[in-house]
């Protein structure tokens, strides 16, 4: 077992975002989150990585209480993890490439020849050539979006968790996207966390398919499990009926 | 419905609890930053770009306002010297306001403008946009990277330039008096120099030290904990510049009364 949420609860002033959210990711599998726009998807993940904090319930990973770290231990608990973010949050005063070797400039002995062609290399894995010296400004959403997620694998991660990867992407983007998801699991036995609303990439992905709903778990299982799945709530979003959840409270 | 009553009596209380929540969240800050002074591999690479934005960058407003100032109180000082009262006191009450108070004070006010509203609009954009929680996600202390580099920075090219501020306006009004009031220039030198004290200009520099970290701070204050798009980045750049204005005449009241 590599991440373990048990019971978390998360509140913003009145609105309960979380309420007793608890969930297994194991140790190399590719695992999607789905789930309502408002659902508490990104603060899941925001949790796992310590950037938010539970107001009750534990999140482990590796067996270690990410609500108890101090910051040193934080920092090298995102040694082993990379984010990527919804909109990509690139630092926008800097070129792309800056932007990837940003995380390899924390990495000791690491010179400055081997960074240049990490971030090259990591660049070319998302099919961005020739932007090194690009600020984000100067790039389309869906590029600044492979920049950041090369900026995220750049470190090899040991887990890469991923909110809306390909959202607002075009479908051959997409699929370079997930083929690179597939490919940090199977080559590099990277853990995925995926949020995603696109039901086509969570099937290509995903070892397993989680559903968020009102701050819950509502159903947790194989692609094939979800897929047919009998409860109406997760099968009005995954086949996108909504004519399903009438007269459901 | 809240009884009108009540209504003065909640807001007061909405008050307090606001002020005492920015009070702690304002420590934890400054602790959380003076923590982070120990990850100098971090911060140290950024203290020549910020010293050269928020000092160098600042001496045309700093020089300007000087200017003026200057010029302004050699003539008002002879306008207001008058009958007995020797001539060469305008040159003493141009120097003696420059350092004591004018120049560290109106240079703390355009700086509060200039720097403060600046670090809180880029911390502000950059916490909205989540690239300060990506800093977080690639292992680096954002009050090393962020904060540090520009308290430090603030901390040390404010006495510069308020050091500059004040010269430019003692030169404008020894100039103006020259030019303007038909003083020869030995006379405005000796008022210079009869009251002179080094001590003085150890003030002057106390003060510029605070201001700096007031306005640096409270920049980094306000950027940090920015919520809410575009409109909160506003917010944020205008607390900034209306708290580093109170907290710099605050100070500066409190150094005359603790220091003079």
């Amino acid at each position: 077992m590599s991440i373990e949420l048990l019971e978390v609860r998360k509140a913003f002033g009145d609105k309960e975002i979380l309420t007793g959210f608890s969930l297994t990711i194991k140790d190399g599998e590719t695992l999607s989150i789905i789930g309502y726009s408002g659902a508490g998807k990104s603060v899941t993940l925001k949790h796992i990585i310590g950037l938010m904090r539970a107001d009750s319930g534990t999140v482990h990973v590796d067996g270690m209480d990410v609500g108890a770290m101090d910051r040193s231990a934080l920092t090298e608990l995102r040694r082993n993890v990379g984010y990527v973010f919804q909109f990509a949050a690139l630092f926008d005063s800097m070129t792309i490439g800056e932007n990837v070797a940003m995380g390899l400039l924390r990495i000791p002995d690491m010179d400055e020849e081997e960074i240049r062609a990490r971030v090259h290399e990591c660049l070319s894995l998302v099919d961005l050539n020739d932007v090194h010296d690009r600020y984000p400004s100067e790039m389309s959403g869906g590029m600044k979006k492979r920049a950041g997620l090369a900026r995220a694998i750049a470190t090899g991660p040991k887990y890469l968790l991923y909110d809306e990867p390909t959202t607002g992407l075009d479908p051959v983007t997409v699929k370079v996207i997930d083929r690179l998801n597939i490919r940090m699991k199977e080559e590099l036995g990277v853990t995925g966390v995926v949020i995603t609303h696109d039901m086509d990439s969570a099937y290509r992905i995903s070892d397993r398919i989680a559903m968020l709903y009102d701050g819950k778990m509502r159903a947790v299982g194989t692609v094939e499990e979800i897929r047919t799945s009998e409860d109406p709530l997760v099968r009005a979003f995954v086949e996108g009926r909504p004519e399903l959840m009438e007269g459901m409270s | 419905m809240t009884h009108p009553l009540l209504t003065p009596i909640q807001s007061v209380g909405r008050a307090t609890l606001a002020l005492v929540r920015a009070s702690g969240q304002g420590g934890y800050l400054a602790a959380g930053a003076v923590r982070a002074l120990k990850n100098v591999d971090i911060w140290a690479p950024h203290i020549s770009t910020q010293m050269y934005k928020i000092g160098v960058a600042s001496v045309p407003i700093a020089m300007f306002v000087a200017t003026f100032t200057g010029i302004v109180l050699a003539l008002q000082a002879s306008y207001t010297l008058t009958g007995g009262v020797p001539e060469y006191f305008v040159g003493t009450l141009v120097g003696k306001t420059m350092i004591l108070e004018l120049g560290p004070v109106l240079t703390g006010l355009a700086l509060a403008g200039r720097v403060g509203a600046s670090i809180a609009a880029e911390l502000g954009t950059m916490r909205v946009t989540e690239q300060i929680d990506a800093l977080e996600t690639l292992a680096y202390d954002p009050l090393a990277y962020l904060v540090v580099p520009r308290v430090v920075a603030g901390v040390l090219m404010f006495p510069v330039v308020v050091a500059l501020a004040i010269s430019i306006g003692v030169v404008a009004g020894w100039v103006t008096s020259m030019g303007l009031l038909d003083m020869g220039s030995p006379q405005f030198v000796k008022g210079l120099k009869i009251f002179f004290d080094p001590f003085d200009v150890t003030f002057a520099m106390i003060k510029s030290v605070s201001f700096g970290l007031i306005v640096t701070g409270v920049g980094s204050f306000f950027g940090f904990h920015t919520m809410g798009g575009a409109e909160g980045v506003g917010h944020a750049t205008t607390r900034t510049v209306v708290v580093s204005t109170m907290l710099i005449l605050v100070l500066d009241a409190f150094w005359a009364a603790v220091l003079l």
